[in-house]
């Protein structure tokens, strides 16, 4: 696989969905192009899914947000005759290496997240009307949404067959959102999750499947119906426009991937990464109605959006760097204004939707499957949300005192209230919670430093660095650190990270990308499920899987 | 000691399967019986129900004189539960487990498959009576209007065939299915029957024909493959089936060419040689034979759909999993597994049809359908016959399986009758010249009046050679009930 995957789409590009703008209401519908792969070898038959599919929804479901203000309920829909969707491509997962498979279910997890979490960060809500037959990813689709209308034509039925069919997990939120969200009992959701053919009718309702059914006769006027209602019940804000999420300014080289913001220089012989991110150059905008005029080359946005697919372009394009180096460059100062004015008007609808952008992607940042760490220069701008990198990293260093040679201010390291629970985990947590898990009246001790440019003696003496070392030790530590990083196994890397980035309570949203995910990527890597026999392979085949029946 | 052969009529279900003593299941078929006669009830209209009808019911199994003709109601007819009789010893003719002995119980792991094709064959049962509900009103004759009734009441058999199968072996599941049998209906916009085909209107008597002859066909082939079933109460349904299903074939075959023979011979007795003289030819009160050419494209190509995609891992499952086999599995030269044989299919690339070999257990439904097209042309041939007999000068020809499709590979494109593929605007444009207009089916409706005179026969469809049960030209095969 020597294909870029591009992260980057707008709706003149889509293949796959189409939206339909009806005031507070837009109907989007999902009609997968058959011949539409992102890779040669499979058909997306049946509104199945891969990669590319879930690219053009996450870029549906930001611009939503950001170009489409106005929309308060988004029915999502099949626009295809008896069938809703079928789920992700099991040729595609069939044929994909495993690192691909991870890569895919990890990236359709954040997308469906972020659609279920649009109703909470800013009132826009995603129900879904199923007509045909909803199954497996087809259902996760679903699940992901606020409100599921099921119609009861006595054939189409939602479906969770990966287990009797494929020998895998419904990996993608399927089994966590059946439990946690549905709150389906457990014993029916066993029943639920073993029987191919799924739940219909009257008895999706009863066990919690599905929040309501209608006769096919009424359905579709229902479902318009219920978009109303809902979209007059909410207490979404109007607002009258949206801003453009105008294309990226990105160019990818051999050795590095630039943007406006951020520039990823790629070390290929080291296996690491370095993304740099330089803060605002200019004085932040004065007001929100100036920041609104700015929009996509406000500062505050068009960072989050590159630092966003730098962080995407890594993970599927670059499989072989396993650390990456988060450095800033700039003013703090510069940096604590511009979060400041989003901070202060957070109840301005692009403030908020930066904020949250903000706080996905930092998301994103945490379940990334590399060694992170943060490199605390001179003349760096680790404040406020870059500030929260410092924290979502495995480890810090920070330069300490005058480095012979070197004019750039002196490193530092500033707080703002944005850090006390703008940007929260997925286990809702603020980083700095979780770093201080075990003592919490560190975190309000804290607070007395808000917004003051903390050195490095100041920084690690709150515990907000791993390190702080001078011009004498600096390069051979952090060398050191590197090489040792790059010796050790990427898997045991991978899974000790994962472990002790998340502290404390689970979420639903931890339980997705811990525990569901792990177990999904075991079962990815079993013969039963993936070897020559085994029943992914086997799929399509007729021969059914063979199992080793060994308990494990 | 269970007479296995004579049916029992000791229970409200004649039955060969012994449910006298099947409590259970007695009890399950007996609470399902009245959404069924209340389902059959309201689907005829009334005074063909208070008719006597000269009807056959199956009495037994036997080969050799399974059926007895007599006058019945229809509501009173016996549809009772009847499977072949066992064939001893039988061994799984196909897949993973061929050679092992078949299975008389349903293996846990191959449930749902099973349920689901056994849902699905029953739901079309059903579904064909519910198209013809109306036919009985514009019979061309006492004869035809009593086959229509005979084919109606055994379909109503066949859908009895598959409840008794879904209560006796899938638990409550089963009867849930069985229930949703009676609650979809055919074009039902709230619950319509699974396959595109039976939600069709059967609007006259050449599509009830056609129908029959192309469609039922469809059901024949289904059924021979499921007649090779390892789960081995399903094989010995579908075995019997198959001997009624016969006879619904014949009623389409014999009904589209006695219609073919009364044009020929209104052509002949006025002088008309000329097939495409359309407008002479419908004044004398027949069909002309291109308006039945297009209602073949259409119902053959309907049919061809139901054979679902030409590459199906349904299909393959099936197959290896010994639960549905090929049309005369026992007599194809092979090893019966097929885990490393090819077949051919057909496939678009690039704009052109093309065939490629797949693995041919993922081939199993193109598979079928091959042997349904070789099956379909013999009728076609003999009705060719007929009109090469009379010096006119006509051909029916089956269309290229890519023409009309809505299924497989060939439903993105659009392909003409003789399987060249042009642009769908292009398709649109000429589709009348192939398929019935609205005005050909009036023309043909306005033809549908009813002939209730025994002996008697609409203008445009010709007299049977023989009668049912050797009767004799005149015989009232239906006594109709007078309000
Ligand atoms: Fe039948
Ligand atoms: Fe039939």
């Amino acid at each position: 696989m020597t294909k870029v995957i591009d992260f980057q789409t707008d709706p003149s590009k889509y293949r796959h969905w189409k939206i339909e703008y009806d005031g507070p209401v837009a109907n989007l519908f999902m009609d997968v192009d058959e011949k539409g792969g992102l890779f040669e070898g499979y058909d997306l038959k049946l509104n199945s899914y891969d990669l590319g599919v879930d690219i053009e929804l996450a870029d549906v479901v930001q611009r939503m947000r950001f170009e489409h203000p106005e929309v308060k309920v988004v029915v999502m829909q099949s626009a295809k005759d008896k069938v809703f969707c079928a789920g992700a491509n099991i040729r595609m997962l069939g044929g994909a290496a495993h690192g691909h498979k991870v890569n895919f279910c990890k990236f359709t997890n954040e997308t469906r997240n972020s659609y279920e979490a649009a109703l909470a960060e800013s009132g826009q809500n995603y129900i879904c009307a199923i007509k045909g037959a909803c199954a497996g990813g087809g259902y996760e689709l679903a699940l992901a949404c606020n409100h599921l209308m099921l119609t009861d034509d006595s054939t189409s039925s939602v479906a969770l067959p990966e287990v009797p069919l494929l020998a895998v997990l419904p990996g993608t939120g399927g089994l966590t959102r059946v439990t946690d969200k549905r709150k389906v009992r457990r014993d029916l959701a066993d029943v639920f999750c073993s029987v191919e053919e799924g739940v219909r009718g009257k008895r999706a309702v009863e066990w919690g499947l599905v929040d309501e059914v209608f006769p096919n006769s009424k359905f579709d006027e229902a479902v318009v119906e219920r978009a109303r209602e809902m979209a007059a019940a909410s207490d979404k804000a109007d607002v009258e426009k949206g801003i453009d999420l105008t294309p990226l300014e990105r160019r990818i080289s051999e050795g590095a991937v630039t943007y406006s913001t951020v520039e990823v220089s790629l070390n290929r012989d080291e296996n690491r990464a370095r993304i740099t991110i330089d803060g605002p150059d200019a004085d932040a905008p004065a007001d929100m109605a100036a920041f609104t005029k700015v929009g996509a080359d406000a500062w505050m946005l068009r960072c989050a959006r590159e630092l966003d697919d730098a962080i995407l372009h890594l993970r599927n394009n670059e499989k072989e760097l396993g650390l990456i180096e988060f450095q800033t460059r700039g003013d703090p100062a510069r940096v604590v204004a511009h979060e400041a004015l989003l901070l202060d008007n957070s109840d301005h609808w692009l403030a908020n939707e930066v904020l949250q952008y903000w706080k996905r992607v930092l998301k994103r940042v945490d379940v990334t499957s590399r060694s992170l760490v943060a490199i605390v220069e001179h003349g760096s701008c680790f404040a406020g949300p870059l500030a929260e990198l410092l924290w979502a990293a495995d480890r810090s260093y920070m330069m300490l005192e005058e480095f012979d040679g070197d004019n750039r201010p002196l490193a530092t390291l500033t707080m703002t209230d944005g850090n006390f629970g703008t940007y929260p985990m997925g286990n809702d947590l603020t980083r700095l919670e979780a770093r201080f898990y075990g003592t919490p009246e560190q975190v309000q001790t804290l607070k007395d430093s808000i917004g003051e440019a903390l050195d490095a003696e100041g920084a690690d003496d709150l515990g907000l660095v791993t390190y702080a070392y001078d011009d004498i030790d600096w390069e051979d530590e952090v060398r050191l650190f590197m090489e040792e990083r790059a010796s050790f196994s990427p898997d045991a890397m991978t899974g000790m990270e994962a472990n002790l980035r998340f502290v404390g309570p689970e979420t639903m949203e931890t339980r997705i990308f811990g525990r569901l995910t792990a177990w999904q990527n075991w079962i990815f890597q079993r013969p039963n499920a993936v070897g020559e026999d085994g029943a992914l392979q086997r799929y399509g085949s007729g021969v059914r899987g063979k199992y080793n029946m060994e308990r494990v | 000691m269970l007479d296995l052969i004579n049916v029992s009529y000791d229970t409200q279900i004649p039955n060969n399967v012994g449910l006298s003593e099947d409590k259970k299941v007695l009890k399950a078929l007996e609470k399902w019986h009245p959404g069924y006669i209340n389902w059959w009830n309201d689907l005829i209209p009334q005074n063909f129900q208070d008719s006597m009808v000269y009807l056959r019911t199956a009495v037994s199994v036997d080969p050799k004189g399974w059926a007895k003709f007599d006058y019945v109601k229809m509501p009173e007819y016996r549809w009772g539960v009847l499977l072949a009789p066992a064939v001893e010893d039988r061994k799984i003719p196909m897949g993973e487990h061929k050679g092992e002995t078949a299975w008389q119980e349903v293996p846990g792991e191959y449930r749902n498959m099973l349920k689901r094709l056994i849902v699905i064959q029953g739901d079309t049962e059903p579904g064909s009576v519910e198209q013809q509900k109306f036919l009985g009103l514009t019979a061309p004759s006492l004869y035809d209007m009593r086959n229509l009734f005979q084919v109606n009441v055994e379909e109503g058999r066949h859908l009895w065939a598959m409840v008794y199968l879904l209560q006796k072996y899938f638990g409550r599941d089963g009867r849930e299915e069985a229930n949703e049998l009676l609650v979809r209906s055919s074009g039902s916009e709230d619950a319509p029957r699974m396959l595109g085909a039976f939600n069709e209107e059967t609007p006259d008597w050449l599509s009830f024909f056609m129908f029959t002859y192309f469609t039922d066909r469809d059901g024949k082939m289904q059924l021979e493959s499921l007649a090779q079933s390892g789960f081995d109460p399903l094989s010995r349904t579908c075995r019997f089936m198959l001997t009624e299903e016969a006879h619904h074939m014949f009623v389409g075959e014999t009904g589209v060419g006695r219609t073919i023979q009364a044009t020929l011979e209104a052509m002949n007795a006025n002088g008309i040689t000329d097939p495409y003289d359309v407008g002479k030819i419908r004044d004398l009160g027949v069909i002309d034979l291109p308006t039945i050419q297009k209602k073949l494209n259409l119902h053959y190509t309907l049919s061809l759909d139901l054979f679902g995609q030409e590459v199906s891992t349904n299909a393959a499952n099936a197959f290896n999993a010994g639960i549905k086999g090929r049309y005369m599995e026992q007599r194809i030269d092979d090893d019966h597994q097929l885990q490393n044989d090819t077949y051919p299919v057909t496939s678009i690339v690039d704009g052109q049809i093309k065939t490629e070999d797949v693995p041919a257990l993922t081939a199993i439904n193109m598979r079928l359908r091959d042997d349904y097209v070789r099956d379909a042309a013999g009728g076609v041939g003999r009705w060719n016959k007929l009109i090469a007999k009379s010096g006119i000068e006509f051909e029916l020809k089956l269309p290229h399986e890519g023409f009309h499709r809505q299924i497989g590979v060939f439903s993105t494109v659009a392909v003409d009758p003789d399987g060249a593929i042009m642009s769908s605007e292009e398709w649109m444009k000429r589709q009348d010249e192939w398929l019935p207009t609205k005005a050909d089916g009036d023309f043909i409706q306005s033809l549908m009046v009813p002939c209730y005179e025994a002996g008697k026969y609409a203008s445009w469809i010709a007299p049977p050679k023989v009668g049912i049960d050797n009767k004799p030209g005149d015989f009232e095969y239906v006594k109709l009930h007078m309000a």
